[in-house]
């Protein structure tokens, strides 16, 4: 590897090699990998590859574009998404941008360097091989996207811009205005929309509640048409789960009203393993929380953060506003802490730091849950003009959800929950421990660790949509002979019959309380015992305690209204039962994970001046959890984390 | 503040619909429209009756899945917002506000205020994209493009497919929608090679969807959340009647 990054180092002893989980990573240098990976999957002929039929879960980044890419390559297509159109998938919601190592700026980026910071940046708890692909396929990415006509930021010159996002020292994050994911998305919806024209077929308002596993093979799922509520079973030879991220757990966070974990989850009952649940990423720049009927916290994009200086009074308790605070009086608590990357210190470091000055007495805002966003000295130095054209439709948002003008005020923020870099457990391919069944993009765990870079989210789900699931699904296609299966196989009728009693199981407890107060009290234990910081005997009590609120849950919920309709409380009702199992599991991964390593931040694991401190001699591993039954504890394996080509050092972002 | 709230209810497309009244007291003025509607709905349920059906996603106006008709304007009227941006406090002083569903032919009602959009989808198969293959898209930075070019391209692309400009048009004509993803793309010389065909196929895709014709009126502008600016439509006639290539 050419060395932008510090040289290797041997390979450190890890956990114990008992386990049967294996990422089918070619081995050699790393950055010819993804080659000799593709010239290993197999080919099949064009007639061949329209007989196999793939099902592809979610229209988001991921979904969209391997649903238009394994259609282009001469599959049958199917993709559903809950919403009514696949335009308005979460992925639209992602404002700041995306990383690509083209090196346009001449500032010393590479495929190696972005490398280095993606593993850097997740605290040394991701898969290299993975994390080197993902960088290099970066560069296409731009390329395929512009080709589409999505339309970039550029210069004067007519060339693409650039900015910098958190965790990186170069300028490498492509945008469009604050709407990056948006037209992202419109991108590959189109290339979606082109395909339904050939072929494809895209069934919206349609909620996948079962996986069809079939000869110990994903063959297809159950899916309910949220219209109708008619429960059909949609057979297939291969499934895509891209169904996104399960940080709407926490209730207030900054998902969409209908993210969910119901696939994943059921996925993860039908077999397949679920890796580093407890990897939650709370997002420093969002609004705080206000009152108590609150449906979401609105984020303001990293990018802000280029030009922002975040500050609390240097005196607890200080109520002076902002203006009259003195220059002397200020802590510039990130500046002053990491010298070196300031503001633009990665998301968990920045979160982190924002709940510990609150916890001090110096949060500001009418909660004292906040921290200062000030963009003064910017204004100076740049221009109000200038700030306004690159942050336009962010201050619009924050004008209008608290009258504050961020050019004359300093902007409020807080940390919430946004991101889950746990998920399924995929190898090298993206194929769960469940043959047949992939997993794209945020819905699984592999490229991020314990923390995600800002803009790489989309950087994922693209790289996994275009370029690394098409092949893989069709090399396992080509090379997989799968036995005839009918819609009156015993696997069906099991799957179909099992996603009927669940749902007259639901309708059926006829207590008092509504799914939306069961799923705002989990997310207050969440928020509170696994959430920025974490200790032992607090993880062991909200684990305790999810367990009596889903006990409760299946005695006193009521739901208003039968199956066979629209029915939105019925929806709510089966992702909030989802999410109280998967809060559960999230506090046992926790437990099981005795040191802090980014997110993950266990305070009996820190230095005295409070940075987490990761345990590689017993941790450097994947956590990845396989389901047992209802009323027994999940098993845990390891896969141990090799590093061969970056020596996993303390993060360093002073 | 107190909410008085008047709220058209209809179980399915094929049952009658019918107002309701419905009063909400002791709400922060800094509370959406929305939350408020999941009050009621906690509230209704708890009281055994049917909670009101609307649509929401990420509830800061970018996914475009909300769309009310507030006070008789699509979204509520307020410049450059959409109906999750709405809060309590703007409708202080309105009186009973009545709440609808978007409603134009090419929108069937679904249920209470949820119509079915999926004829915009439709539109956009018919040729909204650039047809290029993954994997065979040339160096990014080869083909600039002027800056007032790309930004032109955005201020169409950034249309969110909510369908305000159809509930606002007295035609309900979607030239706004079908002109904004005509105008991103004929901006852009990746869209080139498809332009000489792209907007009449749109066209009468719209038409055959059942939107009305266009007749310069500007309401679609007024309610558009994202300020779709009206020149896209003339923009979309001068793409309908250009020339062929030969």
């Amino acid at each position: 590897m050419n060395a932008t990054a510090p040289a290797a180092a041997p390979p450190l002893e890890t956990t114990p090699s008992t386990s049967r989980l294996d990422a089918h990573a070619p081995s050699g240098p790393l950055d010819g990998l993804w080659d000799l990976r593709k010239r290993e999957l197999a080919l099949s002929t064009r007639a061949r590859r329209r007989d196999a039929h793939v099902l592809v879960i979610g229209s988001g980044l991921a979904g969209a574009s391997a649903a238009a890419s394994l259609s282009e390559l001469g599959h049958r297509v199917t993709c559903l998404c809950f919403q009514d159109s696949p335009r308005r998938a979460h992925s639209v919601a992602a404002q700041g941008g995306i990383n690509a190592a083209k090196n346009y700026q001449n500032d010393g980026d590479s495929a190696d360097r972005l490398f280095y910071d993606t593993l850097k940046g997740g605290d040394f708890r991701s898969r290299e091989a993975n994390v080197f692909r993902l960088a290099q396929l970066s560069v296409s990415i731009i390329d395929q996207c512009v080709a589409q006509g999505v339309p970039f930021a550029r210069e004067y010159s007519g060339q693409l811009a650039n900015r910098s996002f958190g965790g990186a020292l170069v300028s490498r994050t492509f945008y469009a205005r604050g709407i990056t994911g948006q037209q992202l998305l419109l991108g590959a919806y189109q290339a979606l929309s082109k395909e339904a024209g050939r072929g494809l077929r895209l069934l919206a308002r349609r909620e996948v509640l079962d996986l069809i596993v079939h000869d110990g093979r994903a063959r297809g799922v159950v899916a309910r048409d949220l219209v109708s509520g008619a429960v059909e079973p949609i057979l297939a030879d291969a499934v895509v789960l891209a169904t996104g991220g399960y940080a709407n757990v926490f209730q207030l966070s900054t998902n969409a009203q209908g993210s969910n974990a119901t696939a994943v989850v059921r996925a993860y009952q039908r077999g397949a393993a679920f890796a580093n649940p407890a990897f939650v990423q709370f997002h420093p720049t969002c609004l705080p929380p206000s009152g108590d009927y609150q449906s979401k916290l609105l984020l303001m994009s990293e990018a802000l953060r280029n030009d922002g200086r975040i500050w609390v009074p240097a005196r607890a308790g200080d109520q002076r506003p902002p203006a009259s605070i003195p220059e002397a009086e200020r802590d510039y608590y990130l500046e002053r802490a990491y010298p070196r990357y300031g503001n633009l210190a990665p998301r968990d470091i920045a979160s982190r730091a924002a709940k510990a000055r609150c916890d001090e007495g110096r949060g500001v805002g009418p909660s004292g849950r906040g921290v200062y966003l000030d963009l003064r000295d910017a204004a100076q130095r740049e221009g109000a003009a200038l700030l306004e054209e690159r942050y336009g439709n962010l201050f619009e948002m924050y004008r209008r959800a608290t009258v504050d003008d961020p050019l004359e005020t300093p902007m409020v923020i807080f940390p919430a929950a946004h991101y889950s870099m746990g998920g399924l457990w995929v190898d090298y391919d993206l194929m769960s421990t469940l043959p047949g069944l992939f997993v794209i993009g945020e819905a699984n765990f592999s490229d991020h660790g314990a923390n995600r870079l800002g803009a790489s989210a989309l950087l994922q789900g693209l790289a996994d949509g275009y370029f690394i699931a098409p092949p893989s699904v069709s090399g396992y296609l080509a090379s997989t002979s799968l036995a005839p299966m009918s819609l009156s196989a015993p696997a069906v009728k099991e799957a179909v019959a099992s996603v009927e009693r669940r749902t007259r199981r639901l309708l059926g407890v006829s207590g008092r309380r509504t799914a939306l107060e069961f799923h705002t009290r989990l997310g207050q234990l969440l928020w509170d015992g696994c959430g920025l910081s974490r200790n032992a005997a607090d993880l062991e009590r909200t684990r305790a305690a999810i367990g009596a609120l889903e006990a409760e849950f299946w005695q006193d919920l009521r739901i208003v209204g039968g199956e066979h309709e629209l029915n939105q409380e019925l929806e709510r009702a089966g992702r909030v039962a989802d999410f109280l199992s998967l809060g559960q599991l999230m506090c046992l991964d926790a437990l099981a994970r005795n040191e802090s390593a980014g997110c993950h931040h266990r305070v009996e694991h820190q230095t005295p001046d409070g940075e987490g401190q990761r345990d590689d001699a017993h941790y450097a591993h994947v956590a990845a959890w396989f389901y047992t039954g209802e009323s027994t504890s999940p098993r845990l394996e390891h896969e141990p984390l090799v590093f061969k080509h970056l020596a996993p050092a303390p993060r360093n972002y002073r | 503040m107190k909410l008085q709230l008047r709220i058209w209810r209809q179980p399915s497309a094929a049952a009658p619909g019918r107002f309701e009244r419905y009063e909400l007291d002791g709400l922060a003025p800094t509370l959406t429209l929305l939350e408020a509607l999941d009050l009621l709905n906690q509230r209704l349920s708890s009281e055994g009756k049917s909670p009101v059906s609307f649509e929401s996603d990420c509830r800061e106006g970018i996914c475009g899945a909300c769309g009310i008709v507030i006070q008789g304007r699509a979204h509520g009227g307020q410049t450059r917002r959409a109906t999750c941006e709405v809060r309590v406090g703007d409708l202080d002083g309105a009186g009973e506000v009545t709440l609808e569903p978007f409603r134009a032919r090419a929108f069937p009602l679904v249920r209470d205020l949820i119509v079915d959009r999926s004829a915009f989808d439709r539109v956009i198969q018919a040729g909204g994209y650039v047809s290029v293959r993954t994997g065979s898209a040339p160096e990014a930075n080869t083909l600039p493009i002027a800056k007032q070019r790309a930004e032109r391209a955005l201020d169409a692309a950034a249309c969110i497919g909510c369908g305000a400009c159809v509930a606002a048009c007295p035609n309900a004509s979607a030239a706004l929608f079908v002109g904004a993803k005509v105008s991103h793309l004929a901006a852009l010389p990746q869209g080139g090679a498809e332009r000489a065909t792209r907007a009449r196929a749109l066209v009468a895709a719209a038409d055959g969807e059942g939107f009305g014709a266009c007749t310069s009126l500007g309401e679609c502008h007024a309610a558009c959340p994202k300020g779709i600016p009206l020149d896209v439509i003339a923009e979309l006639s001068r793409e309908v009647l250009r020339p062929h290539d030969p």
